[in-house]
């Protein structure tokens, strides 16, 4: 990138840059057409000049000029205006020169402001193009905080400089000397004095300025530092918190904003110093016209009209010449930004565009095999990670990479991935040097997982299909009012020096995925999910959602329509009591008694929450059935069971996991209670006792908490209060309770709540688990499965997949992968995080699936667990750096060397 | 069945049997009641180890896969504790546990466990007697099976 800002405007908006001069020069004619008007219509039609006889008339308009050679020519001869016609022919004219006067303005403006902004976009997108296209080291030593300042704040101030960088010069420039022309007119001598006075300005002011630059500079670095650092607070929260250092981190932020208060406010003191200068130097020329120019003219040598013209001349040469020095300053501030940004931009061995060039068209596969020659691979420090190892990977076999943790393998499988370039050697393919080829090429034959996946903000079916992304295969259908805007997209993009690419085109390439558009691209994503075992976890995240019917037509009824299924299903399979349904005549004993009672989902401020205890239509149904007296029994039973258990123990202690309808800090509080109500019943209990009470046996679940509470006639009296809650609610309450309804889908309610209609019974304990293995094979059969996993794909997985478990990223990390069709599969400990027996199915059944539809890829796996190495063609064994052992797995235990030793530790 | 029940069960676990019911009621109540089907598994080797069972009614096979397929090494009575070793060692699943009868079972989550060991010493000091017995009938178990392999070399 140009070194100067001023080459780096005008190589790109050249064009642009000279128009609006042209544009500018042009608008001085009525500028300066404007000044002379009112001279005129005071002096004339007002005043009388020229009107000397009544009805006299002159001519208006004019238009002839006088050219050399042709002598007069008269373009318009005028029309002859009385004294009043004149005066309102002059201000129409006035008007229309200010109407002029400010569309020029408006249009220079407007202008000068896209002119900005075009340039903006511009730096910024060639910036974030040069950030894809750094050497993968380079990433090791910038913050992406600070970056990302860079490009979006400390170029900011460009845009607003690039229309003034050469108009405001000129303009100005123009300006002053023309007004020091004048001033050289009048006399010679003074002109001199003002020429001297703006020569010193301009040597002194920005001599001034200098140590401004400097503390410019000092403050756009410690203000991206700054950014850095709260990022780094940001993503090191974890680390903060366990290691109580959350004060050496206020202390470190309180410095660093002192750091920059101080560099700020001495740039005030300076800058306002600079002005006061400046200022001074101004007023000083005036002052020695005044006091030399006066001595003169009393001493007869200087005719006081001219000196009269002098000081008039002179009130124009200041203004530009401010303006003109704070343009210089914004100039060197900008340009000071500007060389900051590009140092940090400017990375030796960035990769080649030509690299990077999209390819739209099937790229070509890599058919030959990937070898490493003579590599040698060093981290950052110069050790030697990798010693001079040359091996071949040819297509369709399958490697095993095998070796302690600093053996080496790992490395040399970053650097098939170009993740790590080569110290010395090169990897290639096919005698191509695999740095060389086109990323359309290497990045879509090779596909690459390790245990740190990064994942992008957005859907989990976003990042499966991540790597699909490579160029934009079907172009968006634009109609009407879009295809105007996708128009001006493109030739907006390229004004700026934007790609054009268009994002909502269709850029997955479904080809590569094994399928042909987006309707079959299930089949394939679902066996990938099944291989890596995360297509449990997404039927779970679907399962645990709220959705919506509305946007998910026909889903509803197909889940409504699984409850009799699933149902007839459990009876089959014995597993009848595996799950207690809500059946509308029936207490559910494995719900909750305030579940019975309400026998639906609040929604509404009338009954969620604790709202319910003061709704006063509950209330009355409630007491009018006695029910709360029996209720007020079974709480204060409750109470005294809980408190019988729980008094003892400290409030910490980790069986108050299980009392469910209390936490540890309520037992006192209920201990004092049941002592206040000894004896007593219902009826000596003021009203918040008895919520307090009451509130309890809400939560209690007989087969759970077993304290023999509910009888078989006040369950019957439950549902019987129910009914009666029910049938007699006012309307306006209605919208704020979804009733439990056999036959209608909960809204409400998550989409295995729906499904199983009732409660998973407590007596079995992996009851929950059974549960979803039936219902994911009974949604597979019953044609739901596809729709349910895609409202699982639908989970946004946070910052960084952060909303995902660990375990849950690596696998996503690797079905990510094995989405694309390749022929390179290099896998390098994608998996760390699994048990041993979890790594073994997935590996095996990676390797199965990669050879799918008679593909034959090479695949390239450094194992954590050695033991699995007899599963590929051929095993390569790393020790410190170096290639120690190679060659099938029955012969390398026959070998009795490193790999036999490996294998029995 | 209720909390109380369950603590007159627990009581005749020798295991608890020096423990005063209250106790037995708060570990009762923390612990959750399961029930199994004949053939089923309370868990298998190899998973990681979550929970202690102590069988309040039925029976229980305790098998060992091996390369000829799983192999029966003990069984497991009425009012005994299994699964503990997992949770004690922090390590997977020694054996997989299968049920022969339709079986009654408390499931004591492992830092419930845990937190028992230490509140209660004489649980602690049933545990190590339940375990050291085992230790002594599998090494003794151990030093038949190597005689028997001496004679079967020696033969060869």
């Amino acid at each position: 990138m140009e070194k100067s800002i001023a080459r780096y405007i005008w190589t790109h908006t050249r064009g642009q840059q000279l128009w609006i001069l042209l544009v500018v020069a042009v608008s001085m004619i009525p500028y300066f057409l404007s000044f002379d008007l009112p001279k005129q219509i005071v002096n004339g039609p007002i005043q009388g000049q020229g009107f000397d006889q009544p009805g006299a008339t002159q001519t208006f308009m004019n238009i002839s000029f006088n050219l050399p050679w042709l002598g007069t020519v008269t373009l318009f001869d005028g029309v002859e205006l009385t004294r009043m016609q004149t005066l309102f022919a002059l201000s129409m004219v006035f008007l229309l020169l200010v109407i002029i006067n400010g569309l020029f303005k408006f249009y220079i403006n407007t202008y000068k402001g896209r002119l900005g902004e075009r340039l903006l976009r511009r730096i910024r997108f060639e910036l974030v193009d040069r950030i894809l296209r750094f050497p993968p080291g380079q990433f090791k030593r910038m913050k992406g905080a600070e970056v990302s300042s860079m490009v979006k704040d400390e170029v900011e101030p460009l845009g607003g400089f690039t229309g003034d960088a050469f108009v405001q010069p000129a303009l100005l420039g123009g300006q002053a000397l023309t007004a020091l022309f004048f001033i050289f007119m009048q006399n010679t001598w003074l002109g001199l004095i003002a020429a001297v006075m703006v020569g010193v300005q301009a040597v002194i002011i920005p001599r001034m300025r200098r140590r401004l630059l400097v503390l410019g500079r000092e403050r756009q670095i410690t203000a991206r530092e700054l950014a850095g650092r709260v990022s780094e607070i940001v993503d090191g929260i974890g680390t903060i918190h366990a290691y109580d250092t959350s004060n050496y981190e206020r202390a470190d932020i309180a410095s660093r904003l002192g750091r920059i208060f101080k560099i700020r406010y001495d740039l005030y003191q300076w800058k306002f110093l600079v002005k006061f200068i400046n200022n001074f130097l101004a007023q000083l020329t005036p002052f020695l016209f005044y006091c030399i120019g006066g001595y003169l003219a009393l001493q007869g040598r200087l005719d006081i009209g001219q000196l009269i013209a002098v000081i008039s001349a002179y009130k124009d040469l200041p203004g530009p010449l401010k303006d003109l020095i704070d343009w210089d300053q914004t100039r060197q501030d900008v340009q000071v930004k500007y060389v900051q940004v590009v140092e940090q931009f400017s990375v030796d061995k960035t990769i080649d565009p030509a690299i990077q060039a999209i390819a739209i068209k099937d790229a070509g596969s890599l058919k030959h095999p990937l070898a490493a020659v003579n590599l040698s691979l060093a981290d950052d420090s110069g050790a030697k990670l990798l010693e001079r190892v040359s091996v071949q990977i040819h297509p369709g076999e399958t490697v095993a990479i095998v070796g302690g943790a600093a053996g080496g393998g790992d490395m040399l499988a970053e650097a098939f991935a170009r993740l790590t370039w080569p110290e010395s050697g090169k990897v290639t393919a096919g005698g191509d040097d695999l740095l060389e080829l086109p990323e359309s090429v290497t990045g879509r034959a090779i596909s690459y997982v390790s245990s740190d996946a990064y994942f992008f903000y957005g859907s989990l079916r976003d990042n499966l299909l991540y790597g699909l992304k490579h160029a934009p295969l079907k172009e968006a259908v634009y109609e009407g009012s879009g295809a105007a805007h996708r128009k001006w997209q493109i030739a907006e993009a390229k004004l700026a020096g934007n790609p054009d690419y268009d994002v909502n085109s269709d850029w997955i390439d479904y080809d590569a995925a094994n399928a042909t558009n987006r309707d079959d691209l299930f089949t394939p994503v679902l066996s990938v999910l099944d291989t890596v075992q995360l297509s449990k976890d997404i039927l779970d995240l679907a399962l645990r959602s709220t959705v919506s019917p509305n946007e998910h037509p026909g889903l509803a009824e197909g889940i409504v329509e699984m409850r009799h299924a699933l149902r007839e299903e459990l009876e089959e399979a014995g597993l009848s009591s595996l799950v207690v349904s809500f059946e509308p005549g029936a207490y559910n004993t494995e719900a909750t008694v305030g579940e019975n009672l309400l026998f639906g989902t609040a929604t509404g401020p009338a009954f969620i929450g604790k709202a319910i205890g003061k709704n006063a239509y509950f209330r009355s149904v409630v007491g009018r059935s006695g029910l709360d007296r029996v209720l007020f029994d079974m709480g204060y039973s409750i109470a005294e069971n809980a408190v019988e258990l729980f008094a003892d123990l400290p409030p910490d202690h980790p069986f108050f996991q299980q009392l469910t309808f209390m936490t540890a800090d309520d037992i006192p509080e209920y201990q004092l209670l049941l002592q206040k109500l000894k004896g007593k019943g219902f009826d000596a209990a003021s009203e918040d006792d008895r919520g307090q009470i009451i509130r309890l046996s809400f939560r209690y679940v007989e087969p759970r908490h077993r304290f023999g509470l509910l009888t078989s006639e006040l369950m019957a009296k439950i549902v019987d209060v129910r009914r009666q809650f029910h049938d007699g609610m006012p309307e306006s309450m209605r919208g704020d309770i979804e009733r439990y309804d056999p036959e209608h889908y909960l809204a409400s309610a998550s989409l295995m709540d729906n499904i199983l209609f009732g409660r998973i019974s407590h007596k079995h304990t992996d009851g929950s688990k059974r549960i979803r293995s039936i219902v994911s094979s009974l949604l597979n059969s019953l044609g739901l499965l596809e729709r349910v996993i895609d409202i699982g794909l639908d989970f946004n997985l946070g910052a960084g997949g952060k909303r995902l478990t660990a375990v849950q990223r690596q696998k996503l990390n690797l079905a990510r992968a094995l989405v694309r069709k390749s022929e390179y599969y290099i896998f390098n400990r994608p998996l760390p995080g699994l048990d041993h027996r979890l790594q073994d199915e997935i590996v095996r059944d990676v390797l199965k699936l990669v050879r799918r539809d008679g593909r034959d890829p090479a695949v390239v796996w450094v194992l954590s667990n050695t033991g699995l190495a007899n599963l590929f063609d051929r095993v390569l064994v790393f020790d410190r750096g170096l290639l120690v052992e190679e060659g099938t797995h029955a012969a390398l235990v026959e070998n009795n060397g490193i790999f036999k030793e490996l294998v029995s530790s | 069945m209720l909390l109380k029940d369950e603590v007159q069960m627990l009581r005749r676990v020798p295991l608890f049997s020096n423990v005063e019911p209250g106790k037995l009621k708060l570990l009762a109540f923390t612990s959750d009641r399961v029930s199994y089907d004949p053939g089923e598994a309370l868990f298998h080797q190899g998973d990681t180890g979550d929970a202690a069972y102590v069988v309040l009614a039925g029976k229980a096979d305790i098998l060992v896969d091996s390369s000829t397929g799983p192999i029966k090494i003990a069984e497991v009575e009425t009012n005994s504790i299994v699964g503990e070793i997992a949770i004690l060692c922090d390590v997977s699943r020694t054996a997989t546990v299968q049920t022969t009868t339709p079986l009654e079972a408390l499931r004591i989550r492992k830092e419930h466990f845990l937190k028992l060991l230490t509140d209660f010493p004489e649980i602690t000091i049933e545990i190590m007697r339940v375990l050291a017995d085992r230790l002594s009938h599998t090494t003794s178990e151990l030093s038949e099976a190597r005689s028997r392999a001496r004679k079967d070399t020696d033969l060869h």
